[in-house]
């Protein structure tokens, strides 16, 4: 009924890109701000989380604690800083270790294709695939006891074959391109285009890619720790915070809420923050896919 | 299409064969001594002996792996050193939680995923579009298992519909162990619904702006016309592989989601195993889920070649 002055696609479109380069905003924000709080963390925090204060425990916020104190009487805010900590460095380090190995593994697939090795590269990916992370943890920590590191490589080995397959799959198609073919005409071998042509390439879409394993191994992570399978004592976890705060649900709710809390807001702004720039990156995708 | 499935077969063979392996030398061979891993640093040198023999530890690697591979195809699974019942039994118990709640919580994922997708797709752009992507984007982001924990807080604890965790079992009658189970399906559909609807509308999406439905279109087809009719089914390829693949997230997730509810499930008998550190039990357990995901891709590629005739040709 009133008559706009935007047609409704010209509104719908203005409205997706503004709130898509907001997303982008709101995903730095957040990503940055659990990255602060974690490096902080290094230099300060609030209190001592290795000290218990039992006469102060199970207290909701208060201007003293923030957030309130857990069962032993230890500050959350705190423990909630130094967790950012261990979920930032584990999921940094799994998703360096699939990049490391899967980027050049899809690159030699790739540059082979159609060959053997191409073949058992694709077909050992699909492998790994068939194990999700949680029951390579589960197969690691049987046989070596439960830790951070073991979290690391379960969550790593798990994104060897993401990175693999899409690197190869955009490899492919730039293998295609003219200018590849005027590179090997001017004599250069495999190896050099892939490192000199192909992967120059692809970085932007692996740095999609990486933030999105980045969010989905903050969530790993937590999910690990929860369990016991991930960092241990006295290493401060959101996953292992939950785990400590099921026991006091009904009438210390705030030792849940604020480590969940964390965890959503991080990983919410990593996938916010891969969106955007996806978004920015290609433009021919800005029509608001997922 | 018998061609087409004999491929497929061949190389689900061969994934199993090749899971089964990577899981026995993670388990049995990169350890060094199951025997002592199981019994722990104090163990007597008679008891570690004598646990050597009763696991075959004695026979050379190979020779344990074909008895272990041979007796889970008779269906045996071993038997279990801590509780001495065997393994096959203990697994068909726990699975009468583990797979009703996995399938339980696939229908939901669906069941929320399709409708949402579609009706965003159809008003692509719309602020209703937005705001539901809006809350698809919260709820691939929520860890499952807190948000269990939030319902456990709200649905059982203040507000009393539900119980807070345990399972009644199926003798109580069906709908007492539905219920018990609503509370963990929705704690696992919720994320995997919210990731399920963005890749059907972007899917939907793909698909509208295809050629094809402008012919449809042309010949005078409503929009919302061409989206049921032809649209529809030729997104469902990207949807059936996400679907496949959630299907195994769903049944490995349910490990986490089971602690939080104290389902007795394969879940947590992994866990009461991993603490127990009962070797048998963990490698048949895995073996046993990695099994699970292999299948489900297998009936997902053939799926696809039913959705779409054109693969039955390709490959």
């Amino acid at each position: 009924m009133s008559d706009q002055s935007l047609s409704p696609v010209q509104a719908s479109s203005t409205l997706w890109i503004a709130l898509r380069s907001r997303s982008l905003i709101l995903g730095l924000v957040l990503t940055l701000t659990f990255v602060a709080a974690a490096l902080i963390s290094f230099v300060w925090v609030p209190y001592d989380i290795t000290t218990l204060d039992i006469a102060n425990k199970i207290k909701g916020p208060s201007a003293l604690h923030w957030l309130g104190t857990d069962h032993y009487g230890r500050d959350i805010l705190s423990m909630i800083m130094q967790g950012a900590r261990t979920s930032i460095a584990v999921a940094v380090l799994a998703v360096g270790i699939g990049m490391l190995i899967g980027v050049p593994l899809g690159l030699w697939a790739a540059a082979r294709r159609g060959s053997l090795l191409d073949e058992v590269i694709m077909r050992t990916n699909d492998l790994v695939f068939a194990f999700p992370s949680l029951l390579i943890a589960v197969m690691i920590t049987s046989a070596f006891g439960p830790s951070a590191t073991n979290a690391i490589i379960a969550i790593g080995i798990f994104n060897i074959p993401v990175f693999a397959r899409l690197t190869r799959s955009s490899a492919l198609s730039l293998w295609q391109r003219d200018y590849i073919l005027a590179a090997r005409v001017a004599g250069k071998g495999a190896a050099r285009i892939s490192w000199e042509h192909i992967l120059p390439n692809i970085t932007n879409m692996m740095i999609v890619q990486g933030t999105i394993q980045f969010s989905l191994g903050i969530l790993a992570e937590a999910g690990l720790s929860y369990v016991g399978l991930g960092a241990q004592p006295p290493t401060a976890s959101w996953g292992r915070m939950l785990a400590d705060s099921q026991t006091f649900i009904s009438f210390a709710p705030h030792m849940a809420l604020f480590p969940g809390l964390a965890i959503l807001l991080t990983v919410l702004g990593l996938n916010l923050m891969g969106d955007g720039l996806r978004d920015l990156f290609d433009p021919k995708l800005r029509r608001g896919r997922t | 299409m018998i061609r087409y499935t004999l491929t497929r077969l061949t190389s689900l063979i061969l994934s199993l064969v090749a899971a089964s392996v990577v899981i026995f030398a993670a388990i049995e061979v990169l350890p060094g001594d199951p025997a002592s891993v199981m019994l722990g640093v104090n163990a007597q040198e008679d008891t570690l002996a004598a646990l050597r023999t009763e696991l075959g530890l004695d026979q050379a690697p190979v020779e344990r792996y074909l008895t272990w591979v041979s007796g889970m195809v008779h269906g045996d699974f071993g038997v279990s050193y801590t509780y001495r019942t065997p393994v096959a039994q203990m697994i068909v118990d726990r699975l009468q939680v583990s797979l009703p709640l996995a399938l339980y919580a696939l229908a939901l994922t669906v069941l929320i995923a399709f409708p949402v997708g579609i009706w965003a797709a159809s008003r692509r752009g719309s602020f209703a579009d937005v705001s539901v992507m809006g809350l698809t984007q919260l709820g691939v982001a929520i860890p499952n298992f807190w948000f269990a924990m939030l319902m456990v807080l709200v649905f059982a604890i203040n507000l009393q519909w539900f119980s807070a965790g345990g399972f009644t079992g199926w003798g109580e009658g069906p709908l007492l162990a539905i219920k018990s189970l609503t509370l963990p399906a929705i704690a696992l559909a919720l994320p995997q619904a919210s990731i399920l609807a963005r890749v059907m509308r972007s899917a939907l999406l793909d698909t509208l702006s295809e050629d094809f439905i402008r012919t449809a279109r042309a010949k005078g087809l409503t929009r919302r016309q061409a989206l049921w009719r032809h649209a529809l089914r030729n997104a469902m390829i990207p949807v059936l592989t996400i679907i496949g693949m959630q299907f195994s997230f769903l049944l490995a997730g349910g490990i986490i989601i089971e602690n939080v509810f104290y389902l007795p499930g394969l879940g947590r008998l992994i866990f009461q195993a991993i603490s127990a550190r009962d070797l048998i039990v963990v490698e048949s357990v895995v073996m046993l889920l990695v099994f699970a995901v292999v299948m489900v891709n297998f009936m997902v590629e053939l799926a696809y070649a039913f959705v779409d005739p054109r693969l039955r040709v390709r490959r």
